[in-house]
């Protein structure tokens, strides 16, 4: 549970919102069909959503800690089963399944 | 036609388009309320920010964000970032969304990838004799709904699941690396995908976890408009940059994946 205030929870909820609408909304509201998009606007829309998954990846892993045991093992095999799963069938419901409970696995039983 | 046939009919029209994506929100929505209900949230959470944000991936990722201090300009700028992509939605359907009144809110409130891809591939041949307005409407809600109301189900049984639940918040990290690698394998230069796992693993090593996001957001942008003389021929479509039309296009025709939900629908 968070220890948040419930002021704070809602301004956090609500700039995601705003985040997230304005991107939906600003090409209706600045763009025109007429007129190219801007050459900069394209060039990060193709470059940027894999740093963005990338930076993500390691956001999930940001509160491991490496210095003391495991030292991220259970984080580590995890990812690379769903990885190597995924890889092998594309199957992104069962990636995620298998990785997850790999995962719990790692963190009940062996890594206890 | 009566008004109320025209909208039942679009809506029978509308729901084979959307099945797919039932599946795979049904799947996906559920495992984040069961996240969040793990993480000790009410069940109303995730019903509300999935009704609220209406974006998956972010709403996972704000979860971190009510669980870490409050900061709320990095949680802003961060949420930019993640929904980046639907800049480009907006501009394929800028002609598609033309002159339907009240109507276009509620199709650009809830445009998500996986409608997008629908509305983007339905839009050329929609079916006969159908309220062009309805029918996009209709999938619009309709994956809205599956969304918001298995994140609810989520919500409400996470408590009851007969096992222990530790580690299950793992599968957001799960579902990251699966979209990162879906993303890795639909590109040829992986230039960007490994800036964005370096600069984020070198700012969280210089700055903590507390404070490594805005460093590694600004690092990537920065890094990204610097070397766009060498990246750009490796990552925009092949057109002339001096061709209006063209690039008019291009940013929405030849870039976008169209996530197909279901097996694939990796970026939601």
């Amino acid at each position: 549970m968070t220890d948040m205030p419930i002021y704070q929870q809602i301004i956090t909820v609500l700039a995601c919102s705003a985040a997230t609408m304005l991107t939906r909304f600003l090409p209706f509201l600045v763009f025109s069909s007429k007129k190219p998009t801007p050459y900069l606007v394209r060039y990060l829309g193709n470059t940027l959503p894999a740093a963005i998954f990338g930076l993500l990846v390691i956001y999930c892993l940001k509160d491991v800690s490496w210095a003391s045991p495991p030292h991220g093992a259970p984080e580590l095999i995890a990812i690379a089963v769903t990885a190597v799963l995924h890889l092998w069938r594309r199957n992104m419901m069962l990636s995620m399944a298998v990785g997850t409970a790999i995962y719990m696995l790692l963190v009940q039983v062996v890594m206890n | 036609m009566t008004q109320k046939n025209y909208r039942l009919q679009a809506l029978r029209a509308a729901f084979p388009y959307t099945v797919p994506i039932l599946t795979g929100f049904a799947f996906l929505g559920f495992a984040y309320g069961v996240y969040m209900n793990v993480m000790g949230f009410p069940f109303y959470y995730p019903f509300l920010m999935a009704l609220i944000i209406f974006g998956g991936s972010l709403e996972f990722v704000a979860v971190t964000m009510l669980m870490a201090p409050f900061a709320p300009l990095a949680s802003f700028l961060l949420a930019l970032l993640i929904q980046a992509r639907h800049l480009f939605y907006g501009l394929a359907l800028f002609d598609t969304y033309r002159g339907l009144g009240w109507k276009r809110f509620f199709l650009i409130y809830g445009l998500c990838d996986e409608t997008f891809s629908i509305l983007f591939t339905a839009k050329r041949h929609l079916p006969e004799g159908v309220d062009r307005g309805w029918f996009m409407l209709w999938i619009t809600w309709l994956d809205e709904g599956y969304w918001v109301f298995s994140a609810l189900i989520g919500g409400l049984v996470g408590g009851m699941l007969p096992f222990d639940t530790t580690g299950l918040g793992f599968v957001m990290t799960a579902m990251f690396v699966v979209i990162f690698l879906e993303q890795w394998l639909n590109e040829k230069c992986h230039a960007t995908a490994l800036l964005g796992l370096v600069a984020a693993g070198g700012c969280l090593a210089l700055f903590g976890a507390d404070s490594f996001m805005i460093p590694a957001m600004v690092t990537i942008l920065v890094v990204l408009i610097l070397t766009r003389q060498s990246l750009a021929p490796q990552y925009m479509p092949a057109v002339s940059v001096l061709d209006d039309t063209a690039a008019a296009d291009a940013g929405a025709e030849t870039e976008q994946p169209a996530p197909s939900s279901g097996k694939g629908g990796a970026s939601l």
